[in-house]
């Protein structure tokens, strides 16, 4: 095996309905677009790759990253960073504290954390925004934040939910190319949900449908 | 409205500070030096503080280790049906179901004995109040933890925290760091009047540290009650002297709180700077989390069940597991009583719930319709949180000078104060978050704002309305020192009855009168919980048209 996300042969039922069928590869600094309607199937991928499918529904397959066989790891030993629709940052931490709650615990000793956190933020046009509350921040802001806070905490592949939608037609362009430009900087395999068909021509990679159909725009 | 709470609540404090200080007779600091001299005054007030804020600790990091460690799981559905029917059991009723499991004599002993204990007679232990506070520490823990518990069930929507916990998760935090970290800080936002009520009836109960307290000396609020019921009326200026201290030791518990609030959130930040992972808590935390859920669960369960069949008991020598035969000899020798305390507590807890109904819902209503401001949580809160005993003798003060003590209405009243904050609480967010557009939809059909109301808005909010209405009833059936004060020892609740009975001693006629103070508020609950649906069957049934 080598670098990248390997997905094989994941299923996913629900009461005997195949609600998700992928065998692919993701290559480091690969976009794959999963596209499909909303009920498609496309959050049960996401929730399967992190493991946190509801038990109800039956997963067979393996999920292999950078060599290592993630299937059966918890969530928290998976090292997928994940991106949300909404950025959820935590509106009781600042913008630093929030980067420095994904920052890994390895990372020490304090002087290097706070270098770490403000070289982040720098990386984001954000300097300066360590004490910043996120409630005083604006969209756009906020999405930085967001993406900072999962590169930092040293992902070695990068799951989208659909995180541009919320998003100004303006604003969404932005942080899309930025998301993208970071993934591949650090040559990432990157899986991105979505429904919106803009999204998944600026990724300018394959797109799929949950099932492993090619998807035409 | 907040004025309506406030006017008894200060009318209390000030007739306490009048009594005490003798204001009448122009002030003197007699009975603050009575009080002063009573050598059981520091262990008195060490106790009330201790049992209040570790049962209120516990509690509050049980209910927090069992959310995090179920939250997601297929197991909190289970607990959230249980929690209902744990929770309508009353305080004065799980005390006597709890002592009746730890005495030396009780449940527990008997079924170890003498097997295991090698005891053939009740041990000179003392497991029951014992002179740490630990027995009345287990009970306010295993009582407070299952409504805590329903606070957080109900403020958790709001706290995004599947989301929170997903996102903690592919970072890699373990679930109860996770939880800690990312959920708790906005979930005790919402928690924090609930705790606090908790913090201050723990510090300051008479109901459940008559029954499983210390008793050489009692905590504070017991002496302090003792006092105000004394016959010797000179103990009536020393009763209000310790209802101050007791209202500046709630002060003081109140303010050790606090300052544990901020080292929590001092450790919190820290936690979150160095990014601890912490997983290796996940496993003993969640061991702690079942092991203290199931502790509770079985505590209270075993405790009504030991109720009733001691409320039957034929014969029952030490240590025999069972009573040698059943008989319902107690029942049918308290039947006249029982029958009359039962009456007497359910109007009551009906007058009481259904005047808070009326007054909720007329604010709520005018909040709606002339857009009067919203009432804050913060008054609402504030009977529940500034303990009883300290305004309760200055509202009897006040009432023993207009000689209305001891009649029906003024101890409805007095019970008003306690359950309309709890009716609020249930009926003010359904009620605000019923969508306005069928308002406007229903006046574009021509319907008046009265008719919109009986016919749309009550029908549609029967649920939450009936769950208000049966906490209302357990909160009123529930309520010891106000019935005892204010009626005047006349006003014979269950309540009253089987906390008068407890010290006598009699098992059998005591289980009996505390069986069926649960049962008033279960019923209540059953029918909140029954009424809407054979409400949507007979509507289904009916659904040709």
């Amino acid at each position: 095996m080598k670098k990248g996300l390997h997905i094989i042969d994941l299923k996913v039922k629900l009461h005997g309905h195949t609600i998700v069928a992928l065998s692919t590869t993701v290559e480091p600094g690969e976009v794959l677009t999963i596209m499909g309607p909303s009920g498609s199937g496309k959050s049960t991928l996401l929730a399967a790759l992190t493991g946190t499918l509801d038990p109800a529904f039956a997963l067979t397959g393996r999920i292999i990253l950078d060599d290592a066989d993630i299937s059966k790891r918890p969530p928290q030993a998976r090292q997928i960073g994940l991106l949300f629709q909404d950025d959820l940052l935590f509106p009781h931490m600042t913008v630093g504290e929030n980067l420095a709650f994904a920052l890994p615990a390895t990372v020490r000793p304090r002087a290097l954390r706070l270098t770490r956190i403000e070289q982040a933020l720098f990386g984001m046009d954000l300097d300066g925004f360590g004490r910043r509350n996120p409630a005083t921040l604006s969209g756009g802001q906020r999405s930085r934040v967001a993406l900072a806070r999962c590169l930092i905490s040293d992902p070695k592949a990068l799951l989208l939910d659909e995180p541009f939608s919320r998003l100004d037609a303006d604003l969404r362009d932005q942080i899309r190319n930025l998301t993208f430009n970071h993934a591949k900087a650090r040559d990432l395999p990157v899986l991105l949900v979505t429904h919106d068909p803009a999204d998944a021509v600026a990724a300018g990679g394959r797109i799929l449908s949950p099932l492993g159909q090619n998807v035409r725009i | 409205m907040p004025v309506l709470l406030l006017v008894p609540i200060l009318a209390g404090l000030l007739g306490a500070i009048w009594v005490a200080f003798d204001l009448a007779q122009g002030g003197n600091l007699v009975a603050l030096r009575d009080l002063a001299s009573w050598t059981g005054l520091p262990a008195a007030l060490r106790l009330s503080l201790v049992t209040g804020l570790v049962a209120t600790a516990l509690s509050l990091c049980l209910t927090l280790l069992i959310t995090a460690t179920l939250l997601c799981s297929p197991a909190f559905a289970a607990v959230r049906r249980l929690l209902p029917p744990l929770l309508a059991m009353p305080h004065a009723a799980a005390a006597l179901g709890m002592a009746f499991l730890l005495a030396p004599s009780g449940w527990i002993a008997r079924i170890l004995s003498p097997w295991a204990t090698g005891w053939s007679q009740p041990p000179d232990l003392q497991i029951l109040n014992d002179p740490w506070g630990m027995a009345l520490t287990i009970g306010l823990t295993t009582k407070e933890l299952p409504f805590l518990l329903l606070m957080t069930l109900a403020a958790l929507p709001q706290c995004d925290a599947h989301k929170r916990m997903q996102l903690a998760a592919t970072l890699g935090y373990g679930r109860v760091a996770g939880f800690w970290l990312t959920v708790t800080p906005v979930l005790y936002s919402q928690l924090r009047m609930p705790v606090y009520a908790v913090l201050a009836y723990a510090m300051t109960n008479v109901d459940m540290a008559m029954i499983l307290g210390p008793t050489l000396p009692p905590t504070l609020a017991v002496q302090t009650a003792r006092w105000m019921t004394d016959p010797d009326l000179s103990h009536r200026s020393l009763s209000a002297a310790a209802a101050l201290a007791q209202l500046a030791a709630t002060l003081v518990g109140f303010a050790g709180w606090i300052a544990a609030e901020h080292l929590a959130t001092a450790l919190r930040r820290c936690t979150i700077f160095r990014g601890l992972r912490l997983r290796k808590l996940d496993a003993p935390f969640r061991a702690v989390a079942m092991l203290g859920g199931l502790t509770v669960f079985a505590l209270l369960v075993a405790s009504l069940c030991g109720l009733t069949l001691w409320s039957v008991a034929g014969p029952w020598p030490f240590p025999g597991a069972l009573p040698r035969s059943l008989t319902l000899t107690a029942w049918v020798r308290a039947a006249p009583g029982l029958a009359s305390s039962t009456q007497t507590t359910a109007l009551i807890a009906s007058l009481s719930t259904g005047l808070a109904l009326i007054f909720t819902f007329a604010a709520l209503q005018a909040e709606f319709r002339i857009k009067a401001r919203p009432l804050s949580a913060v008054w609402l809160y504030l009977p529940l949180i500034l303990p009883q005993i300290c305004f309760l003798p200055g509202i009897e003060h006040l009432l023993l000078a207009f000689d209305a003590t001891g009649g029906i209405a003024s101890v409805t009243a007095t019970h008003l104060v306690f359950v309309l904050p709890y009716v609020w609480l249930g009926l003010a967010a359904p009620f605000r978050s019923w969508d306005a557009r069928i308002a406007t939809i229903a006046a574009t059909l021509g319907a008046s704002p009265t008719r919109i109301f009986w016919r749309l808005r009550l029908p549609m909010l029967l649920t939450p309305l009936l769950t208000a209405a049966a906490i209302g009833v357990a909160v009123s059936v529930g309520q010891y020192l106000p019935t005892l004060l204010i009626g005047g020892g006349r006003v014979t609740t269950l309540t009253t009855e089987a906390l008068a009975l407890a010290s006598g001693g009699n098992r059998r006629l005591t289980a009996a009168y505390a069986l069926l103070q649960s049962m008033v508020p279960a019923l209540a609950f059953a029918l909140a919980i029954a009424m809407p649906r054979f409400i949507v069957l007979r509507r289904k049934a009916g659904g040709q048209m």
